[in-house]
């Protein structure tokens, strides 16, 4: 079972777009538009980051669905952590 | 009875898990990965709490500044990378070229420890003294030491995890599905890396 079962991903491919997304990440910090507009494309290019490396690095593209469902339980649960404490970040 | 008895056996212990046909091993890290993301996840979720509830929080990146953990980050991807191409050597049975860059993967894991060590200790000493935000008086130093300091534990397991398999595949105990298995692990900690890059160092 040392074989690998599914057609390698193109590992140079993904390593380039993790580069140049991170020197975006850089240039964003520095461009002169609005502080939530900064935050918003951090956070997007991050994540897409991590689910690329996830997806390819990881193998997660090639696996079954549930295992997905498992590498994607604690992001859920963090959404319902923030949700829990919207009362404490937003008091009335 | 005896062929009873082994048909019985295979049924309490199947060989292969549904999920990940390769290894239970495999599924095992997955498990252990999605409960350690929850972990990072807490404490991600928390420092934007207390950030979002102080009224003087300093702007990171001034702080900190980024162009060493720019470089830190690098140094992560392309050690996940070299991971990769050794887990893809190590399935066409190129057992040289397998080393090498298992080799090249521990070698990125120290550099990033020795980077993160020099960082720690220029904060400590110079940075943050200088900007008045010490360890004990502003939860900014805390949140940071916290986050980064559980994130660089998790780089020491790994270099210590990825030695441990060069090792056993030398001595071939260990066969391709076991690096792959070391090779989750360590892909999970540059994930983790990069959303704190962009969390702690770059928002």
């Amino acid at each position: 079972m040392s074989e690998a079962t599914h057609p390698e991903p193109n590992y140079m491919g993904v390593f380039w777009w993790l580069l140049i997304l991170t020197v975006l990440e850089i240039a964003v910090v520095y461009a002169p538009i609005a502080k939530m507009a900064i935050a918003i494309m951090l956070i997007v290019m991050a994540i897409t980051k991590a689910t690329m490396v996830a997806l390819y690095f990881m193998h997660l593209k090639f696996e079954t669905r549930t295992l997905g469902l498992i590498a994607l339980s604690p992001f859920v649960l963090c959404v319902f952590l923030i949700l829990m404490l919207m009362p404490d970040i937003f008091p009335r | 009875m005896s062929e009873a008895a082994v048909m019985h056996a295979e049924v309490v212990e199947p060989q292969e898990s549904p999920l990940t046909p390769e290894s239970w091993g495999k599924l095992g890290m997955w498990l252990f990965l999605a409960g350690d993301a929850m972990s990072f996840g807490c404490l991600i979720v928390g420092y934007g709490i207390l950030r979002h509830a102080s009224n003087n929080w300093p702007v990171p990146k001034d702080v900190l500044g980024i162009n060493l953990t720019a470089f830190m980050t690098f140094l992560l991807i392309v050690s996940s990378v070299t991971m990769v191409l050794s887990l893809s050597a190590i399935q066409k049975h190129d057992m040289a070229r397998f080393k090498k860059f298992l080799g090249l993967t521990i070698l990125g894991g120290l550099i990033f420890l020795g980077c993160q060590a020099y960082e720690w200790t220029h904060l400590i000493t110079h940075r943050l003294p200088e900007v008045g935000l010490s360890f004990s008086t502003h939860l900014f130093a805390t949140t940071f030491f916290v986050l980064t300091g559980f994130h660089g534990m998790h780089v020491t397991g790994g270099v210590i995890y990825n030695t441990c398999v060069l090792l056993a595949v030398s001595r071939g105990r260990y066969q391709a599905k076991h690096v792959e298995i070391a090779g989750l692990y360590w892909h999970f900690v540059d994930l983790v890396w990069i959303l704190i890059f962009t969390f702690v160092y770059l928002l």
